[in-house]
C-alpha cells in the first residue's frame, strides 16, 4: 500500500517536473519574440556558463574531484572550432564536433595524469597542468593567435545572428544537460557518487575507482568542449582568457553558489553570477570584488548553495540534510 | 578456502605483524582474538588488500592474493566490513548497497540505463536480510550506529561474497544491537553458507559464537583452534585471557 503510494506519488511529481521543465524550455524559446537583442545574447551567455558549470559539477559535485581548472576544457572546445573553421575547409559540421572530441581527448591526457592523486594534489596538479596548457596558447602565436587571440570566426550563418546562435545554444545546452542528467542517473553515475562519498569504500566493494574517475573526466571535459564550442557561435571569437584560472574559480563559484549536490545548482548559480557580473559591471570595473563578496557570503550562509537550501525545504525527504538533526 | 602462511607487515620500525598463520575453511566462523595493538585489523587490511604483505602468502581458494588491489580481491569472492563505519554519507540507504550490487553485476560503466531500474530486487533482498528495508530511503550519515553497522554488513553482503571479513561487527553496539547482529551472522552462516571469518573484543561473544579462534599476541599468531582448546591453553592464559579462567 505505501509502495503503491509512494510510486504514484513519485509519478506525479514527475509528471509534474516534466511539465515545469516544458514551460521553462518554451518561456526560454520564445524569448527572442520579445527580449531586447542584449538581453538574448545575455540569456545565451548564462545558458554556456551553466552548461560547462554543469559539466564541472559532474567531476566536483557527484565525483568529489577538486576540479580546479576546468576552464581549460572550455577554452580548449573554443580554439579546436574556431582554428578549424578559420584554417581548413573541412565541413563546418565535422569543426563543431571536433571541439569536445578534443577537449575529451584533453581531459583524457590530464585525467591520466591527475586521477593518481587525489582530493587537493590532485587540484594542485590539475591546476599546473592546465596552466601549461593556458602558456602554450598564450604564446603559440602563429597557431592559436597568442594574446590576441582568434577573432572573426567565420561561423556558419545560420546559427551566427543572435537569435540563431541562441537557438543553437538553446537546443545544443538542453541536450546535454539531459545527457548528462542520464549519465548522472545511470549505475555509472550512482558509483560514481558512492566514490565521491567514500573511495576507498568503493574499492572493496569492487569499483576500479582510478578508471572511473578518469571516464569522469573524459565525459566532463567532453561536455565542457560543448560549451565552448557554444560560446565561439555567440561571441565568434576564442581568446586566452578562456582558459584562465580566474575564470576556472569562477565556474567553480557558480556550482557552490547554485548547489553542488544537485544538479540544476550550477545552472542557476551560473544565471545569477552572469546576471550580477552584468549588472555590477554596468556601475564598476570592480568585478572580482563583488564576486569575492558573493563567495564569503556563500560560504557563511549558504553552505549547500541555493538549490541545496531550498531542497531542505522540499516536500520529499529522500536527500534532505535536515534529517541529520 | 583462506590460507595464511608467515605473513609479515612492518610501517618503519614497526612491526605489526611479525608472524601471522591462519587457516579458514569453507562454512566456518572463525575469530581472531588479542589485545590492542596485536595486528588484527591490519591482517584484515592484508587480507582484503588495503595493505600489502612484505613477507608470505595469502592464498585465497587457491589463488595467491597477497599485494593485489582491493577491487580485484573482492571480486574473487571475498567481502569485507570494517571496525570503523564506512559508509557512503550521502547516499540513501538503498543506494549504499545498490551500489555494491552493482559493481558486482558489472554494471559500473553502464551510463544510459536509469539506476532506479536495476539490481533492485536484489538490493532489496539484503536490506531485508539485515532490517534495513524499512529505512531504505533515509540518508545513511543520519542512521544510528547499530544501523549503520548492520548497514556496513549489507553492503559487504552486496558483493555477494563467499567469505565475509569482519572488523569488530559489534563494537560499540548496544546489548540489544549486539544480540541482532550475532543473530544475523549466525543466519549467514547457517541459511547461505557463508563463510565468516571476523576479529572481536568481547570474549564471550567470541567463545560463543566461533567455531575456532586464532589468538594474536604482538604480531604474532599464537595458536588456533577450537574454543575449549584455547580456553584450556596455557600460553593463551597467561598471555591473554589472564588468569580469569
Amino acid at each position: 500500500m505505501v509502495k503503491r503510494l509512494s510510486t504514484r506519488y513519485a509519478k506525479s511529481s514527475a509528471l509534474k517536473l516534466l511539465l515545469a521543465f516544458s514551460v521553462v524550455i518554451l518561456l526560454l524559446a520564445l524569448c527572442p519574440q520579445f527580449l531586447p537583442r542584449f538581453f538574448v545574447y545575455l540569456l545565451a551567455l548564462i545558458l554556456i556558463s551553466g552548461l560547462q558549470a554543469t559539466s564541472l559539477n559532474v567531476a566536483l559535485g557527484y565525483g568529489g574531484m577538486y576540479q580546479f581548472h576546468h576552464a581549460v576544457f572550455f577554452g580548449i572546445g573554443a580554439y579546436t572550432v574556431s582554428i578549424m573553421l578559420m584554417k581548413t575547409n573541412l565541413p563546418p559540421a565535422l569543426s563543431f564536433l571536433a571541439g569536445p572530441m578534443v577537449a575529451a581527448l584533453l581531459g583524457f591526457i590530464m585525467g591520466l595524469i591527475c586521477v593518481r592523486l587525489s582530493k587537493l594534489y590532485f587540484g594542485m596538479l590539475q591546476l599546473s597542468l592546465g596552466s601549461l596548457v593556458w602558456i602554450v596558447v598564450f604564446r603559440w602565436y602563429s597557431f592559436t593567435g597568442g594574446d590576441d587571440g582568434l577573432h572573426g570566426v567565420p561561423v556558419p550563418s545560420l546559427i551566427s545572428s543572435v537569435n540563431g546562435s541562441y537557438y543553437f545554444a538553446l537546443i545544443t545546452s538542453i541536450v546535454a544537460l539531459f545527457m548528462m542528467y542520464v549519465i548522472l542517473n545511470s549505475p555509472f553515475g550512482r558509483i560514481l557518487q558512492a566514490i565521491r562519498d567514500n573511495p576507498e569504500r568503493s574499492e572493496g566493494v569492487g569499483v576500479r575507482v582510478k578508471l572511473h574517475q578518469l571516464v569522469t573526466q573524459v565525459i566532463a571535459a567532453f561536455f565542457a568542449g560543448v560549451a565552448g564550442v557554444l560560446f565561439v557561435t555567440v561571441e565568434g571569437s576564442a581568446f586566452p582568457d578562456l582558459l584562465s584560472w580566474t575564470l576556472s574559480l569562477e565556474f567553480i563559484i557558480m556550482c557552490l553558489l547554485g548547489g553542488w549536490f544537485t544538479f540544476l545548482g550550477p545552472m542557476l548559480g551560473a544565471a545569477i553570477i552572469v546576471s550580477l557580473r552584468t549588472l555590477v559591471g554596468v556601475y564598476t570595473e570592480y568585478w572580482t570584488f563583488a564576486l569575492a563578496v558573493i563567495l564569503m557570503l556563500l560560504i557563511f550562509f549558504l553552505p549547500e548553495g541555493v538549490l541545496g537550501y531550498f531542497q531542505r525545504f522540499s516536500p520529499v525527504p529522500e536527500h534532505s540534510p535536515a534529517e541529520d538533526k | 578456502m583462506l590460507r595464511i602462511r608467515n605473513v609479515q607487515k612492518s610501517f618503519g620500525d614497526f612491526q605489526a605483524v611479525i608472524k601471522a598463520n591462519l587457516d579458514v575453511e569453507q562454512g566456518e566462523i572463525v575469530a581472531v582474538i588479542g589485545p590492542n595493538g596485536a595486528g588484527k585489523s591490519t591482517l584484515f587490511k592484508l587480507i582484503s588488500g588495503y595493505l600489502a604483505p612484505d613477507n608470505g602468502s595469502i592464498i585465497f581458494q587457491d589463488r595467491e592474493i597477497a599485494g593485489l588491489a582491493p577491487y580485484r580481491i573482492c571480486r574473487l569472492g571475498l567481502g569485507m566490513s570494517f571496525q570503523i563505519v564506512n559508509v557512503f554519507d550521502r547516499l540513501t540507504v538503498f543506494e549504499n548497497v545498490q551500489v555494491s550490487v552493482l559493481s558486482h553485476l558489472r554494471r559500473a560503466f553502464d551510463l544510459v540505463t536509469p539506476a532506479g531500474r536495476v539490481a533492485v530486487e536484489q538490493t532489496m533482498e539484503i536490506l531485508e536480510s539485515v532490517y534495513l528495508a524499512n529505512v531504505k530511503d533515509r540518508v545513511s550519515g543520519s542512521l544510528s550506529h547499530g544501523e549503520r553497522k548492520a548497514l556496513e554488513i549489507a553492503i559487504a553482503l552486496g558483493t555477494n561474497p563467499e567469505l565475509l571479513i569482519l572488523d569488530e561487527p559489534t563494537a560499540g553496539m548496544s546489548p540489544d544491537e549486539t544480540f541482532s547482529t550475532i543473530h544475523l551472522l549466525e543466519k549467514l552462516n547457517v541459511s547461505f553458507g557463508l563463510t565468516i571469518l571476523f576479529c572481536e573484543h568481547d570474549m564471550e561473544l567470541v567463545f560463543s559464537f566461533a567455531n575456532r579462534i586464532m589468538v594474536m599476541q604482538q604480531g604474532l599468531s599464537i595458536i588456533q583452534g577450537p574454543p575449549e582448546e584455547v580456553r584450556n591453553n596455557q600460553q593463551v592464559k597467561e598471555a591473554y585471557l589472564g588468569g580469569t579462567r
